[in-house]
C-alpha cells in the first residue's frame, strides 16, 4: 500500500517553482481556461525562448487582471518575470523571451483583481540550453 | 552602463479608447550571474531587472524581471488610450542606472 501510496505524490521538481507560485497565489487554488501561455513545443535555441500570455478579462475598474507570474522548473533560478496590469492596459497580454537551461515546463498564474486565481503550463523541449557559458 | 539602447513602437494616432500594441527592446547583455569566465571565476549578475510603462503619469503596465529573461530584453503589451498624451518608459538596470524613453499619442 504504501508504494502505491507515493506514485500519487507529485514529482520533486528541481527548483522552488511550486513554493514561489504558493508564495503569489497564498496557496489558494488556480483555475484553468481563462490563462493562455504560449510557448513552443520545441525550443532550438534556450537563450531566447518566445513566450505570450493572455488572460479573458474585460480589463475594466473593477474586474481586471493585476498580475501573471512567469516561472519555469528547470532552470537554476524558478523565477522568470512578474507582469503587472492595470484597466490601462485594455488587454491582459504580454509577450517576451526568456532563457531555458534544458527541457522543463513553463508555469503563468494570473492573479485577478477579485482575488481568484488561473493558471496554465506549456512543456519545452529544449535543444541547447540557455544557461551556460 | 554604455551602449544601452532603448527602443519603442509606439503608432503615432489611435481612437478615443482603443487599445494599442506596443513593442519595446532595449540592448543590455542581460548577465545572469550564472556564467562563469575562462579563470572559472562567476561572472557577477547584471541585469535589467525592472520596466515600467505610463500614459500621462497612469501606470499601464509594468514587469519584475529576472536574469532568466533573455538579453535585449524585449517586452510586448497592450495599452487603452483615452486622449491625446505622452507615454514613458523606463527601464532599471542592476548598477542603478535608469533608462527612459517617450512617445507621444494623438487621438484623432
Amino acid at each position: 500500500f504504501a508504494a502505491t501510496t507515493s506514485l500519487s505524490f507529485p514529482v520533486l521538481a528541481a527548483n522552488d517553482a511550486q513554493d514561489i507560485i504558493n508564495a503569489f497565489t497564498g496557496g489558494a487554488e488556480a483555475g484553468e481556461g481563462a490563462l493562455t501561455l504560449d510557448a513552443p513545443e520545441i525550443a532550438e535555441n534556450g537563450n531566447t525562448v518566445p513566450i505570450e500570455v493572455t488572460v479573458d478579462s474585460p480589463m475594466s475598474e473593477d474586474d481586471y487582471v493585476e498580475a501573471v507570474l512567469i516561472v519555469a522548473d528547470g532552470n537554476p533560478n524558478a523565477s522568470v518575470a512578474t507582469f503587472h496590469f492595470t484597466p490601462m492596459s485594455g488587454e491582459a497580454l504580454a509577450s517576451t523571451r526568456i532563457r531555458l537551461a534544458k527541457t522543463q515546463d513553463v508555469i503563468a498564474v494570473a492573479k485577478m483583481s477579485n482575488g481568484t486565481f488561473a493558471m496554465d503550463r506549456k512543456t519545452v523541449k529544449v535543444t541547447i540550453g540557455g544557461c551556460g557559458g | 552602463m554604455a551602449n544601452v539602447k532603448p527602443r519603442v513602437k509606439v503608432p503615432k494616432s489611435a481612437n478615443a479608447g482603443e487599445v494599442i500594441t506596443i513593442k519595446t527592446l532595449i540592448s543590455h547583455p542581460m548577465e545572469s550571474g550564472q556564467r562563469r569566465d575562462k579563470e572559472g571565476n562567476l561572472i557577477p549578475r547584471q541585469i535589467i531587472n525592472s520596466f515600467k510603462c505610463e500614459f500621462n503619469g497612469t501606470p499601464v503596465f509594468s514587469c519584475d524581471i529576472e536574469p532568466a529573461v533573455s538579453s535585449n530584453p524585449y517586452f510586448e503589451f497592450k495599452a487603452r488610450v483615452p486622449e491625446s498624451g505622452e507615454f514613458k518608459f523606463t527601464w532599471v538596470d542592476d548598477d542603478g542606472s535608469v533608462y527612459e524613453e517617450t512617445k507621444k499619442i494623438e487621438v484623432k
